[in-house]
């Protein structure tokens, strides 16, 4: 008899059905009906979602068989879906979220046009189905598949308003970007398939033993090359920030907290493989570390509300890479949740507040919002909270669990990242205050419009606030609570515990307890410096913060001036004499060799007839002399 | 007589008839030195038929009379082809007022 779980299809499948039906119908179907329709797709896939964990829960976990996807001599591709702890995990996350931020959508987007607005949903819908596919797949070519497809989501998400240039070009930074980084993974997927002809995880993972270390290396490094593109890692993270230009909604599901999450999911479901090499391992936690540290100092200094929150994601990613390369993979996935709860919360609050502010994204002509945005505040406070990581809030304990990890690993990587949980809670609570107390510094006219947003955009807010609050209870660490850390022991299948904690209980209190207070303390003089902020020019260093490290201009100096003059010096020189020559060349040959012919055909019959004469002879003599 | 003497007027009347061909502009003139080409290969097929028959009479009597045959065949497509010729030549006549071919070129406009 069939698993029960072989009608998992129909979790993308409801997604793929709203995309179709929302972008076919966008020009006849009501706002409201779109509206649903979009909702309800993801309702339905998060319903069958929550059924699957409980199926995976109860012990079964399946990989769904559903037809040859490639089938070439002995290279064999099954379209199939991976139904376990690790998968199912994700599938909770994405729909759930999914769906908060569908609904906040409808109320978010409401200005818009009957057709971009279905336009829009239709979009949303295309990223959960191939986001599902990416965590579904179950072999890297289903996951490469839904990888492709919500970096196209996130393009064109990122380019909703296609009327703005800049907003274009934000979204085609993104994709190129992302390019950069898909190719490493292709290249991986190739290298695997020539070693060992086979893409599914479990056999990959079965036959990993008999690869050398280069390979492994080889594979593991290009892999992270990829994950490095999605989720924005040093040095492709600059596209993350930039993606800002897209609307609110879709920061929070793409850019928080699903699709830049993709990375770490593939490591984490690679982690038989990323186990096995030291060297990638060193590389993963050297890269996470500086990225959190780095997109932490810039977020000190960012104006626009959803810039710091753009640079929070890369730091928290940074900090998730930092679990996978310190081998704590459960600290990396758990983080993923947490994050994707106060991130998602955090980014809504923001859409919520841009809303009531109409449309200004920055913090500096607002302030004193919390008596108009009552429960925007509330909850943005409690996401704050969450992700600078005070006790009992989900961030403590995601955020705890990797920097135990880290310390194990090496205390300088513990150093750094705990040197920038500092800075988050610095930088979040900078935001905070600034948008939230002290005086109002917009228009009248703003002022006068302040309000608090329709339910349909305050339930999300307070949905995802009390996940914020509770998520991390999942998993508390053994030293608090004997069998609290139930996340490990549910991903035990897939993320095999290796060996003993090494670091004594007192210690990890000790470490608990100093992240705890340094978090206040930088809280406390967050509240100090800017509970009555006024906006002053940067100086010094604060200006090249502001300015983001000038990574971007680093970036047009380096690579894109200099293959932009290339690309000229190629419009201009190589094409005009080399390309247009040898075709009007090819023309001109032709058209002088026919008018010469021409000159054959002279209509004199006694011409005609000499030619046949002296080619017959010509015939006889050479046959002659061949004869010979 | 040796077979040579045949081989060599044949040749002879058949580079006369081409030389014709070539140089003359007189449409008759040139359909004459068709006809002469035409008698040039007959000659040369009857002369090697008949060298055939006196070689092979012994064992086969009807040797070499294909060639001749084939002549009638030619004679009887030449006469055909006369018939038509002139008649083409007589329209260009009442054309053109003349039997140059050079006159005949208008299929180059």
């Amino acid at each position: 008899m069939q698993n029960a779980l072989h009608i998992a299809w129909l979790v993308p499948f409801f997604p793929l059905l709203g995309f179709l039906i929302n972008g076919l119908g966008r020009k006849f179907l009501s706002k409201s009906l779109v509206g649903i329709l979009g909702s309800g797709a993801v309702l339905a896939s998060f319903v069958v979602s929550v059924w699957i964990f409980l199926q995976v829960k109860n012990g079964n976990s399946y990989v769904a068989n559903y037809f040859d996807f490639i089938s070439i001599g002995s290279l064999q591709i099954p379209f199939a879906f991976q139904l376990d702890q690790l998968s199912s995990i994700f599938l909770l996350i994405i729909t759930g979220v999914g769906f908060l931020i569908h609904v906040y959508s409808v109320s978010y987007m409401h200005e818009e046009s009957s057709e971009h607005f279905g336009r829009y949903f239709s979009y949303l819908n295309l990223f959960v189905f191939s986001m599902l596919l990416l965590v579904m797949g179950a072999n890297y070519v289903i996951m490469f598949i839904g990888w492709e497809g919500v970096g196209l989501c996130s393009y064109l998400l990122i380019g909703y308003w296609f009327k703005n240039t800049e907003y274009n070009k934000a979204a085609t930074k993104a994709f190129v970007m992302n390019r950069i980084g898909d190719l490493g993974f292709l290249l991986a997927v190739f290298w695997l398939l020539a070693k060992l002809g086979t893409v599914s995880y479990g056999e990959v993972f079965a036959g990993a033993g008999n690869l050398s270390s280069t390979d492994i290396t080889a594979i593991t490094l290009l892999l992270f090359v990829g994950a490095t593109g999605k989720s924005a890692q040093i040095p492709l993270y600059t596209w993350l920030p930039d993606a800002m230009a897209g609307p609110t909604p879709v920061s929070a599901l793409i850019h928080a907290a699903t699709m830049v999450t993709a990375g770490i999911y593939m490591i984490a479901r690679s982690n038989v493989l990323y186990s096995m090499s030291h060297v990638t391992q060193n590389v993963v936690a050297i890269i996470g570390v500086a990225t959190a540290f780095f997109a932490a100092t810039i977020a000190l200094k960012q104006n626009d509300i959803k810039k710091v929150l753009a640079y929070s994601t890369v730091s928290q990613l940074g900090y998730m890479f930092l679990a996978l390369g310190s081998g704590a993979y459960v600290a990396a996935v758990f983080h993923v949740m947490t994050h994707a709860f106060f991130k998602a919360l955090l980014f809504l609050g923001s859409g919520s507040v841009i809303h009531a502010m109409g449309g200004e994204q920055d913090i500096r002509k607002m302030g004193g919002l919390s008596g108009k945005l009552k429960i925007t505040y509330i909850t943005f406070l409690i996401g704050c909270i969450a992700i600078a990581g005070l006790p009992p809030f989900s961030g403590f304990f995601s955020k705890d669990a990797i920097l135990l990890s880290a310390f194990e690993k090496n205390p300088v990587l513990y150093g750094i990242g705990l040197f920038t949980a500092m800075l988050t809670a610095f930088y979040m609570f900078r935001l905070l205050f600034i948008t939230f107390t002290g005086q109002f510094r917009g228009t009248d006219e703003q002022q006068h419009h302040l309000h608090e947003s329709p339910a349909a955009m305050t339930l999300p807010l307070i949905v995802l606030a009390i996940l914020s609050v509770i998520g991390g209870l999942v998993g508390i660490p053994e030293v608090l609570m004997k069998g609290g850390d139930r996340l490990t022991a549910f991903l035990k299948p897939v993320i095999p515990v290796t060996g003993e904690q090494t670091v004594s209980h007192s210690t990890e209190l000790l470490l608990m307890g100093l992240s705890t207070v340094l978090v206040i303390i930088s809280i406390i003089y967050a509240w100090v410096k800017f509970r009555n902020y006024q906006p002053k020019e940067a100086t010094g260093l604060g200006k090249v913060l502001e300015n983001k490290w000038y990574v971007d201009e680093l970036y047009d100096a380096v690579i894109v001036n200099p293959l932009n003059k290339l690309g000229a010096f190629f419009n201009q020189v190589f094409e005009g004499s080399v390309i247009d020559w040898l075709v009007n060349g090819v023309g001109r040959v032709v058209q002088y060799s026919s008018r010469q012919l021409r000159l054959l055909q002279s209509g004199q019959v006694g011409s005609y007839v000499l030619l046949m004469v002296v080619s017959m002879l010509l015939f006889f003599v050479l046959q002659f002399f061949l004869r010979k | 007589m040796p077979i040579n003497y045949y081989i060599f007027l044949s040749i002879a009347l058949f580079v006369i008839g081409i030389v014709g061909v070539l140089t003359r502009r007189n449409a008759i003139i040139i359909f004459m030195c068709i006809e002469l080409m035409l008698n040039a290969v007959n000659l040369l097929l009857v002369a090697f038929s008949k060298m055939h028959h006196v070689a092979a009479a012994a064992t086969n009597p009807l040797a070499g009379s294909d060639g001749q045959i084939m002549v009638f065949f030619i004679m009887v497509v030449a006469a055909a082809e006369v018939s038509v010729g002139l008649a083409i030549i007589v329209m260009m006549y009442r054309n053109i007022h003349s039997v140059d071919v050079n006159f005949l070129n208008r299929l180059k406009h």
